[in-house]
């Protein structure tokens, strides 16, 4: 192929605004589809305030709180590698995207003695407890179950991004000067804590 | 050999073979992928249509059981809107214009493109896989209103997947343009030295990334209702079908503009080109696109006026409603401005958009008699809103895909139709299309239920207008596409500029080279649409 001449916009070319324009877009759908879910939450919350408070008794506070904790200590160690790579320590930016991830584990493995928690209670739908349960608490722990089953998608999905990350790091294509992915990973992970700030309290602390 | 040196490379012959179509980055390419897979997924769509004409030529049961009926409206609801006109004018000739009319050589995520199509595949398949697959496809209306889309023993999981599937490639197109415009225009074209047609796209975009999300997680709760049998939307255990119905329209009232505002940008660009004048009015038809995609956001009650809302919450939607009429007649009538004193040259193009204008109208109007508090109590459910629909979707996005189709047509294969064909094939779509959805106004009007197998004697002269309306815009559907193909084979060959048009895709060449351009494309002085010999007036 005899072409010589580029457009100086080339669309091929690398532009870390455009990334960091796009990831922006897509945390935007990302908050629109958890939006319709607090939509359904806050119309069933208020049509049955007592129930939902009854249900969400059933929760561990503490084991929320501990999550709570661990995944803001994640948001800090991914915001602290983009800085190290920013200042050219890919080693130790590598070494605190693990520590992201470690905390993604950590999360999801509280999680799973949760839910297994309350598969031992029959609170899951269709299990013979939860049919006898009042509608208004079924809802809450329909809800609580897609909500929290789908921020755990998050979880794990930004925590395989992350992983992508430091694939990306270690050969060299996401480095001091070209780190928009990493940043893009880390806006990611910070969504997918923002997204728990809200569902902690909305489940965990009704009162 | 002598050929090829004849031939300058473009972005059809620079590569061959099937897979370096299927794995192309190209924008151009892409949108062709699009265009045949839109096309094919339409005539599917038609051949449903056509079925249920049939069926209602007479009343009571004439070809198909009333299960079937159902079905089949379903079905070619869902393909119409989430396989044909919800990607096609944005798809096919976004992907393909957007960046050259920017003056770029491709959209800003190349790869992120070519994985939304595959995503659009994936969703097609599974919306048609109902078909052979499980108990059959859908019958709730593509509207799929709980309870009973939770309750019916059809494949509604199956359909709902797929357009969730559809949904998220919508949202990946809208993404892609966006950063586009804002990223890759060429120096000195500033936002409002941009064409009409991105302004369109550009409000179309910010609708999709907005919007598709809410209808996403709507189909995942009604996914999620049917596995584990919970009373979400269920009232007799404590649900709320009126909140499914929110939630559909949250998405599903924008997205009739994300089906309408390209269509207006294909407008707003064939109609300066065959007057031959500057457009009339740039800034109020830039800016009322985005008017549109804003307030279309806050009048989705107004497809629930009949179904539970309370007085106050109806007249706001209703107001809201007609406000969205303000920025749709501010185009109407800067269109008609710019045809007056211009050096009209009538071409099929025009033809298209004129039809656009004269059916839209009709479609408009009818919305609004739709959004009045007291007539849409009775016309509401009634063929008068499928009439409506139709002269909005067909007669007005569907006649500017064609009029794009047509207007574009020598840039992207870089040959030209035959015009006389082309003029005959328009003036048997105008008279089918009118002569199949007018009367549906009427049956509203007199009363006839929408979605219903059957119906009563006295509609039945006018339901046999309608299907012979039918058969008119089949023909001429069929001629168009036969027109269009014999053009491709063997049609006359173009230059750069067959329309002298003056928006930046016809400083290229027919076709395209790979790249879009092999020089700096030039802005025109003074504007997008400012014709150097229009006269001063």
């Amino acid at each position: 192929m005899n072409h010589t001449f580029t457009l100086p916009n080339s669309g091929h070319n690398y532009d870390a605004k455009a990334s960091k324009l796009g990831m922006w877009l897509f945390l935007y759908t990302e908050l629109l589809l958890f939006g319709g879910l607090f939509l359904v939450y806050m119309v069933y919350r208020s049509l049955n305030e007592e129930a939902f408070l009854l249900a969400s008794f059933n929760l561990d506070v503490w084991m929320g709180t501990f999550n709570t904790v661990v995944l803001l200590t994640s948001s800090m160690t991914v915001a602290m590698s983009i800085t190290a790579l920013q200042l050219g320590d890919a080693k130790k930016s590598i070494m605190l995207l693990w520590l992201t991830i470690a905390a993604a584990l950590i999360f999801l493995v509280v999680k799973y003695f949760e839910w297994g928690a309350k598969f031992e209670h029959g609170l899951f739908p269709g299990m013979d407890h939860f049919n006898t349960l009042p509608p208004g608490e079924r809802l809450y722990f329909y809800l609580y179950f897609f909500m929290t089953g789908l921020h755990g998608l998050h979880v794990i999905v930004g925590g395989i991004f992350i992983g992508v990350v430091i694939k990306k790091i270690k050969n060299k294509s996401v480095n001091k000067n070209r780190y928009q992915l990493l940043e893009n990973s880390g806006l990611y992970w910070h969504l997918v804590d923002l997204i728990w700030i809200y569902l902690f309290p909305l489940f965990y602390l009704i009162h | 050999m002598s050929e090829t040196a004849a031939m300058p490379l473009n972005y059809l012959n620079v590569k061959k073979g099937i897979w370096s179509w299927l794995f192309t980055l190209d924008h151009k390419r892409i949108a062709l992928l699009y265009l045949y897979s839109i096309g094919a997924f339409f005539l599917v769509g038609v051949v449903l249509g056509v079925v249920m004409r049939l069926e209602l030529f007479n009343p009571g049961r004439d070809i198909i059981e009333p299960q079937t009926y159902n079905q089949v409206f379903t079905l070619h609801g869902v393909i119409m809107i989430f396989l044909f006109i919800i990607p096609s004018i944005p798809a096919v000739f976004g992907n393909f214009f957007l960046p050259i009319m920017l003056g770029t050589d491709d959209v800003a995520f190349p790869r992120l493109n070519l994985f939304s199509w595959y995503l659009y595949i994936i969703g097609a398949l599974f919306a048609l896989s109902t078909l052979i697959y499980g108990n059959g496809p859908a019958d709730t209306g593509w509207t799929f209103y709980a309870p009973y889309s939770v309750k019916t023993g059809t494949n509604v999981s199956m359909s709902v997947l797929a357009a969730f599937i559809l949904g998220f490639s919508s949202i990946l197109t809208g993404l892609n343009f966006i950063v586009t415009i804002h990223r890759l225009r060429t120096p000195g074209m500033t936002f409002n030295k941009m064409p009409l047609f991105s302004w369109a796209l550009y409000a179309t975009s910010w609708i999709q990334v907005l919007a598709t999300p809410v209808i996403g997680i709507t189909l995942m709760m009604i996914i999620a209702e049917r596995m584990f049998g919970v009373g979400l939307f269920d009232p007799s255990i404590g649900g709320d079908p009126i909140l499914y119905q929110h939630l559909f329209w949250i998405y599903s009232h924008p997205a009739v503009y994300i089906m309408a505002l390209p269509a207006m940008g294909v407008v707003s660009e064939i109609i300066p080109t065959f007057a031959q004048r500057s457009i009339f009015g740039y800034k109020p038809i830039a800016y009322s696109s985005m008017a549109i995609a804003f307030v279309g956001y806050f009048v989705w009650g107004h497809h629930m006026f009949t179904s539970g809302m309370s007085g106050a919450a109806a007249i706001v939607f209703s107001i809201l409603t007609f406000l969205v009429a303000i920025p749709t007649a501010i185009k109407v009538f800067n269109w008609v401005a710019t045809l007056y004193k211009g050096s009209i040259d009538i071409q099929v193009p025009l033809l298209y958009a004129l039809a656009f204008i004269f059916n839209f109208l009709i479609g408009g109007l009818t919305g609004l008699v739709l959004g009045a508090l007291v007539v849409d109590v009775h016309v509401h459910d009634t063929y008068f809103v499928v009439g409506h629909f139709h002269y909005v979707m067909f007669g007005g996005t569907g006649f500017a895909f064609f009029g794009a189709l047509h207007y574009w047509f020598p840039k992207i294969w870089g040959k030209m139709y035959n015009k006389t064909r082309a003029n005959l094939a328009f003036a048997l779509l105008f008279i089918g299309f009118n002569t199949l959805y007018f009367p549906m106004l009427v049956l509203g009007i007199m009363g006839m239920p929408r979605r219903y197998y059957d119906y009563l004697p006295e509609f039945h002269s006018l339901n046999q207008i309608s299907t012979v309306g039918s058969w008119i815009l089949v023909v001429g559907l069929l001629l168009m596409i036969f027109n269009l193909v014999a053009g491709y084979l063997k049609g006359q060959k173009v230059g750069g500029n067959p329309w002298n048009g003056i928006t930046l895709e016809w400083q290229t060449d027919s076709p395209p080279p790979l790249h879009n351009f092999d020089k700096m494309p030039e802005l025109p002085a003074g504007g997008p649409y400012n014709y150097p010999n229009a006269k001063s007036e």
